[in-house]
């Protein structure tokens, strides 16, 4: 099938549902290997919610998911070996508290690659000098700030090798002054070519970075486009109104 | 300063180990290393007049091997519990509904009854003829890993669930979750409520003498059978559970320190940690 391999993240028809609250109404969405997308909307539209059933953290309720040919919501399918082809970004880093930088990075190569120490070192201080913190390789995670931890977090999910990366919202959780260190790696990941589903209320790095934005709501994706299209002139009301709340808030430039 | 207090607490605690192996087994060469402790304890005893202190004096060897068998109880019995509190815990957390329901029963159970009951019950209503010191040790786990369990429950808790996604998320199984990442940060947050559980237990071993097991406290009551002495007596016994008291929290209080994560826990007398 073509379909299959143009992309390298296909997303049909997903539901999820808590209880009694739908939270993904029947969600598509497709990403091609390379291609950066950036999901906006307002709190509690499920945004959160769609990448934690694309690595199966919730599973969701109806609809199938493939990465490249192989179908995460299918049964049969090893979760373990899946979600090791992805990454995955926490709003609230999420490091291994007890663990420092290093060892926070080398514990996957070490017990889920089943790596030498020697290999599993060597990728993890590159992984670290990629996002700039060799020289904390010792720091434990309360020793380093909100943008270090983040930064720590992404070399960790690096690390693995994964096909495709996923930040749920990576900035939310930051002083205003730390978000920037964490932002310029993610450019340096887009421009490299890995493929990112990112949710975030960044919208100046959404529309710098991102090749299209996804808007949602209430469990839909509302409007999808290139971002100077979606930014400058949204089809949707909705769109719209969400875009100009945002630019009374922080001014035209930021939106 | 700090070196001096932990070389003094090593040392201590080597020579109550020392103590309670040459004075628990019954090995030749361990009765030849106890008649030569025994009789240099007693030779630095002087030679009272007044019973008061002659008493206690020549007990001394006997209060060694009872203190020897307390100490063994309370290592025993804390190894045991902790080897079935471990499983009791991931069981009550993590397991299948039944697990849950029976781990919950277990845990229940035993921390509802007397230990003085659940001793007299295995010793004298099942009719298990087994040695006492192995009764007491089966009898004392079950008990103490009920508590224990709860010590695990608690802190396993405590972790945040993001610990376990985002071990998950890099493709560690379950199990490997529990291991690399709940595990190691939930023992550490344990130390403290397990070192009551330690000093709990230490003293819970006086009941052992229901199943005929003769450990300190019973070491006292025999020796004052005889000597009749029971104040100087009982005054050394609680001396002797003191220091096996002081000496265990305050090893556990070093391991503590010594396992403590880099700035995530706050010092003593230092309010603000970072971060």
């Amino acid at each position: 099938m073509a379909m299959a391999n143009e992309f390298l993240l296909r997303i049909e028809n997903l539901h999820k549902r808590f209880g009694q609250e739908e939270v993904l109404k029947g969600v598509s969405l497709h990403l091609k290997p390379g291609e950066t997308k950036a999901i906006i909307g307002p709190s509690g539209t499920g945004k959160s919610t769609l990448l934690r059933c694309i690595n199966r953290l919730n599973d969701p309720d109806q609809g199938r998911i493939w990465l490249g040919s192989t179908e995460i919501t299918a049964p049969t399918v090893d979760l373990n070996k899946i979600r090791q082809q992805i990454g995955f970004v926490f709003q609230d880093f999420n490091l291994f508290q007890h663990l420092n930088a290093l060892d926070n990075v080398r514990l996957g190569l070490l017990k889920v690659k089943n790596m030498t120490k020697d290999q599993a070192t060597d990728l993890a201080m590159h992984e670290l000098r990629r996002v700039g913190l060799e020289h904390k390789a010792s720091a434990y995670p309360s020793q380093l700030s909100g943008g270090q931890q983040q930064r720590v977090s992404i070399a960790r999910a690096l690390a693995m090798e994964p096909k495709l990366m996923l930040f749920d919202e990576p900035t939310s959780a930051l002083d205003p002054e730390l978000i920037g260190e964490v932002l310029r790696v993610m450019k340096t990941l887009a421009e490299e070519g890995m493929t990112m589903l990112i949710v975030t209320h960044e919208l100046g790095f959404a529309r710098s970075v991102c090749d299209e934005i996804v808007f949602m709501e209430k469990g839909y994706i509302v409007e999808e486009g290139l971002p100077e299209q979606l930014f400058n002139n949204p089809k949707q009301p909705r769109t719209q109104e969400f875009l100009s709340k945002l630019s009374e808030l922080y001014g035209e430039n930021q939106a | 300063m700090k070196k001096f207090q932990t070389l003094l607490l090593f040392l201590s605690v080597f020579v109550l180990l020392a103590l309670t192996l040459v004075f628990f087994f019954d090995y030749p060469w361990l009765l030849f290393l106890r008649e030569a402790i025994s009789s240099s304890l007693l030779s630095v005893c002087p030679h009272f007049s007044s019973e008061i202190l002659k008493i206690p004096c020549e007990s001394l060897p006997s209060f060694m091997r009872g203190m020897s068998v307390t100490v063994m109880l309370t290592l025993c019995l804390l190894f045991v519990g902790f080897a079935l509190a471990v499983p009791v815990t991931l069981g009550q957390l993590y397991g299948p509904a039944p697990v849950r329901w029976l781990m919950s029963a277990y845990e229940k159970f035993f921390r509802a009854i007397p230990i003085l009951v659940l001793l007299i019950f295995f010793a004298f209503s099942l009719k298990i003829n087994l040695p006492a010191f192995l009764s007491a040790v089966i009898v004392f786990g079950l008990h103490s890993a009920a508590y224990q369990s709860q010590i695990f429950r608690g802190t396993i808790q405590s972790i945040s669930v993001g610990q376990i996604a985002a071990a998950r998320a890099i493709g560690m199984t379950r199990l490997q979750a529990i291991r690399h990442i709940v595990l190691p940060q939930a023992f550490r947050l344990a130390i403290p409520a397990w070192s009551n559980e330690y000093s709990s237990v230490l003293k819970d071993t006086a009941f052992a003498f229901t199943v005929g097991l003769v450990e300190l406290n019973q070491t006292g009551v025999q020796v004052a059978n005889y000597s009749r002495q029971l104040f100087i007596i009982f005054f050394t016994i609680a001396i002797i559970y003191l220091i096996l008291t002081l000496v265990g929290t305050r090893l556990l209080e070093s391991l503590e320190e010594r396992v403590r994560i880099p700035g995530l826990t706050v010092h003593q007398g230092a309010a603000h940690g970072h971060g």
